[in-house]
C-alpha cells in the first residue's frame, strides 16, 4: 500500500504508507516516550514477575512491612511481597485489556465494515443491534455475565470476551462512518466492476483503507478496558483472588490507604501510568494516520 | 414537532423491548436464583425448594415468565425477590439518589468542559492549553474509584486536623436526618460534594477536548470571520456565534456518555457507601435476585434512552438547520 505524495507540484511520489507514519509517531516525542514506558511496562510485568524472587501467591515471613530494598513495594498484612502481586496484577490487567482491543477491533471493523458497505435496511438494523449494546451501563452487564466466572484460571478470558462484547460498537460506529464516506470513491466502484464481491471489498479494499482509524481506536480501547477490567475487579466480579489484578488489590487495600498507604498508592499508579501511556500512544497515532494534516504546519 | 416526537417516542419503544428481552434472557441464564438455599446445609426440604421455585416463577419457561414480568411492572409488580424485598419500594428511593449524583456531575462536568474547552480553543497552543490538555489525560487515564478513595481520605484527613466534619465522607444523607427542609436540603447537598466532584472529573476531559475541537473549528469559519469584520466585539462573537454553534454536537456527545456515567456512579457510590443505585445492583448480582437486576436494568435502560431522545430534540431546537423527519 502506497501514498501518493507530490512532490513539486505533479510528479507523483511513492512513499512506503508504513514508513511514513512511523516517520510521523517517531517526530511526536510524548509518543514514542509513551511506547517506550509502555514496552518496559508490559516486559517488566511479563518477564520481571518471572524472575523476581518472591512469588505472587506465596506468604513471605515480612507483614505489612513499608517499601524496603527486600520489598521494594512493601507487604501486606499477610505477607505478601507487594511488587510480586502488582507485577501479576499489570500481567493479568495488559492481558485483558489486549485481548478486549483485539477481539472487539476485529468485530467491531467487519460489523462496521458490513453495515456501511451494504447500506439500507441491512445498516439501520446492524446499527440498532449496535446502539442496543450502548444503552446499557457496561458495569451492569459485565457484572451479571463475568458473576458465574469464579476463580477458575482461564476466568480472565472470559472477563475479556465480556470486555469486548460491551466495546465492540465504538469500533463499529467508527468503522461504518469512514466506510460511508469510502464507498463513493471510485476504486470501490472500480472493483465492483471487476466483479469483485462484498466480502473481497471490505477484507481488500475497505478495511485496509480505515486501518489508520481501527488501529487508533483499538488503542484507545487498551486503555478504555484496563480501567473496565479494573474498576470490574474493584467491585468484586472481576478476577477472583488467588488470581490478582490491579484493580483487585486496590479494591483489597483500600482501607490501607491511610495507615499503609503503599498498599494503595503503588498499584494505582500503575494502572495511571498504562492508561496514560496508551492514551498518549492512541493520541499519536492519530497525529501519525491523519493525512488531511498538511506536514508544513507541523 | 409533535409528530416526530411521537414517531421517535415509537422508534424507541421496539428497542427498550428488545434490549429488555436480551437481558431478561442473559441474566436468566447467568446463575440460579436458588443455588444459596440449595447449598444450605442442613438441607433444605424438597417441598420449600419447589415452592421457592414456584415463587421465582422457574417453573415456567423463559418466555412466559419475561411475559409476566413485564406485564406486571405497569401494575406496579416489579416480580419476586430472592431476599424477599419489595423491588418497587426499595428502587425508586435509590434511583432518585442516584439521579441527583448524577444530574449534578453532568451539571459541573458540563461547566468545565465548557470552561476547559473555550479556554484551550483561544488560547490555543498556550502553556494553559498545554497544562489542560496534560489534567485531561490524566484524569482519562486514572480509575474513577482510585480518585474518589484518594479524595475520601484527603477529607478525612481534613476533618480530622480542624476537629470537625467539613466534608462529609459516608452515605448520602445523615442518619438520622436532621430536621426541617432546609438543614435536609444542605445535608443532602453536603453528602454530594465528594461524589460529584469524582464523577464530574472522570466525565468531563472528552467533553473539553471535543468542546475545544469545536470551537478551533467554528473559529476558522467564514461566518466568525465577517462577524469579527463587522466590528462586533471578539468575546460577543464567540459567545454569540461560536460557541453557541460549538454546543449544539456537545449535547449529543454528553447523552451517549449517559450509560458511562451510571456505570462511574456505580463504582462511585461503592467508594463513599451510599445506598443508592450502585448497591441495589451490586447485592442483587451477588444474591443472583434475577428481578432485582432486571428492574435496575429496566430503569437505567430506559433514562438513557429518553435522554438520547431528548439530545436530537434539543438538537433541532438549537440548529434550525436540522431537519425533523
Amino acid at each position: 500500500m502506497v501514498e501518493i505524495t507530490r512532490a513539486g507540484g505533479d510528479v507523483p511520489v511513492a512513499t512506503p504508507r508504513w514508513r511514513l507514519v512511523a516517520r510521523r509517531f517517531l517526530r511526536h516525542r510524548l509518543a514514542t516516550a509513551s511506547l517506550v514506558v509502555f514496552l518496559l511496562l508490559v516486559l517488566l510485568a511479563f518477564v520481571g514477575g518471572a524472575l523476581w524472587h518472591y512469588s505472587y501467591d506465596v506468604y513471605t515471613p515480612d507483614n505489612s512491612h513499608p517499601p524496603s530494598l527486600e520489598h521494594p513495594f512493601g507487604t501486606d498484612a499477610t505477607g505478601y511481597d507487594l511488587l510480586a502481586q502488582v507485577l501479576r496484577g499489570t500481567q493479568r490487567s495488559v492481558e485483558i485489556a489486549l485481548f478486549v482491543a483485539a477481539v472487539s477491533g476485529v468485530f467491531g471493523s467487519v460489523w462496521g465494515a458490513v453495515a456501511g458497505l451494504h447500506g439500507g435496511k441491512v445498516d439501520t438494523l446492524m446499527m440498532r443491534v449496535a446502539d442496543l449494546v450502548l444503552i446499557f451501563p457496561a458495569i451492569a452487564v459485565a457484572a451479571v455475565l463475568a458473576n458465574n466466572v469464579g476463580a477458575s484460571s482461564q476466568g480472565w478470558l472470559l472477563i475479556g470476551l465480556v470486555l469486548a462484547a460491551l466495546t465492540w460498537p465504538y469500533v463499529a460506529r467508527l468503522v461504518r462512518g469512514l466506510v460511508l464516506s469510502l464507498r463513493e470513491r471510485e476504486f470501490i466502484a472500480a472493483a465492483r466492476t471487476f466483479g469483485a464481491g462484498s466480502w473481497r471489498i471490505i477484507f481488500r479494499h475497505v478495511l485496509p483503507n480505515a486501518l489508520g482509524t481501527i488501529i487508533v481506536a483499538v488503542t484507545i480501547i487498551v486503555a478504555v478496558a484496563i480501567l473496565a477490567e479494573t474498576a470490574l475487579s474493584f467491585i468484586g466480579f472481576g478476577v477472583r483472588p488467588p488470581d490478582t489484578s490491579l484493580g483487585l488489590l486496590i479494591s483489597q487495600n483500600q482501607t490501607a490507604v491511610a495507615t499503609r498507604p503503599w498498599l494503595f498508592y503503588f498499584p494505582g499508579l500503575f494502572i495511571v501510568l498504562i492508561a496514560l501511556s496508551v492514551n498518549f500512544i492512541g493520541d499519536g497515532l492519530r497525529d501519525a494516520f491523519d493525512n488531511t494534516r498538511s506536514r508544513s504546519r507541523r | 414537532m409533535l409528530a416526530y416526537v411521537l414517531r421517535r417516542l415509537l422508534h424507541a419503544v421496539p428497542i427498550v423491548l428488545v434490549g429488555s428481552f436480551i437481558t431478561f434472557v442473559m441474566v436468566s441464564a447467568s446463575g440460579d436464583p436458588l443455588g444459596d438455599l440449595k447449598a444450605k446445609q442442613p438441607p433444605v426440604p424438597r417441598a420449600v425448594l419447589d415452592a421457592e421455585a414456584h415463587r421465582m416463577r422457574l417453573d415456567q419457561p423463559v418466555l412466559e415468565r419475561y411475559w409476566h414480568w413485564l406485564t406486571g411492572i405497569p401494575r406496579g409488580d416489579w416480580g419476586p425477590s430472592v431476599k424477599k424485598i419489595d423491588i418497587g419500594a426499595e428502587i425508586w428511593p435509590r434511583l432518585w439518589v442516584s439521579a441527583r449524583l448524577v444530574t449534578l456531575a453532568v451539571l459541573l462536568a458540563l461547566a468545565l468542559a465548557l470552561v476547559v474547552g473555550v479556554v484551550s480553543a483561544v488560547k490555543r497552543y498556550s502553556a494553559v492549553d498545554y497544562a489542560f490538555t496534560a489534567i485531561g489525560f490524566l484524569l482519562l487515564s486514572m480509575p474513577a474509584f482510585w480518585l474518589a478513595i484518594l479524595l475520601k481520605q484527603q477529607a478525612i484527613d481534613l476533618n480530622q486536623a480542624t476537629g470537625s466534619t467539613l466534608v462529609y465522607t459516608v452515605g448520602e444523607a445523615s442518619i438520622p436526618p436532621p430536621t426541617g427542609f432546609w438543614p435536609t436540603v444542605a445535608d443532602v447537598l453536603g453528602h454530594l460534594v465528594l461524589p460529584t466532584i469524582v464523577l464530574a472529573m472522570t466525565a468531563f476531559p472528552p467533553w473539553s477536548r471535543f468542546v475545544r475541537s469545536s470551537m478551533i473549528e467554528v473559529q476558522e469559519s467564514d461566518y466568525v470571520r465577517l462577524a469579527r469584520a463587522k466590528g462586533i466585539k471578539r468575546r460577543k462573537v464567540l459567545v454569540r456565534h461560536a460557541l453557541r454553534t460549538a454546543l449544539v454536537p456537545l449535547t449529543t456527545v454528553v447523552a451517549l456518555d449517559l450509560a458511562v456515567l451510571f456505570s462511574g456512579a456505580v463504582v462511585t457510590e461503592t467508594v463513599f457507601q451510599w445506598r443508592g443505585m450502585g448497591s441495589f445492583l451490586l447485592s442483587a448480582v451477588r444474591d443472583k435476585d434475577i428481578y432485582a437486576v432486571m428492574a435496575w436494568l429496566l430503569l437505567v435502560s430506559v433514562i438513557v434512552v429518553v435522554f438520547n431522545l431528548v439530545a436530537d430534540l434539543l438538537y433541532a431546537v438549537l440548529d434550525r438547520r436540522v431537519r425533523l423527519g
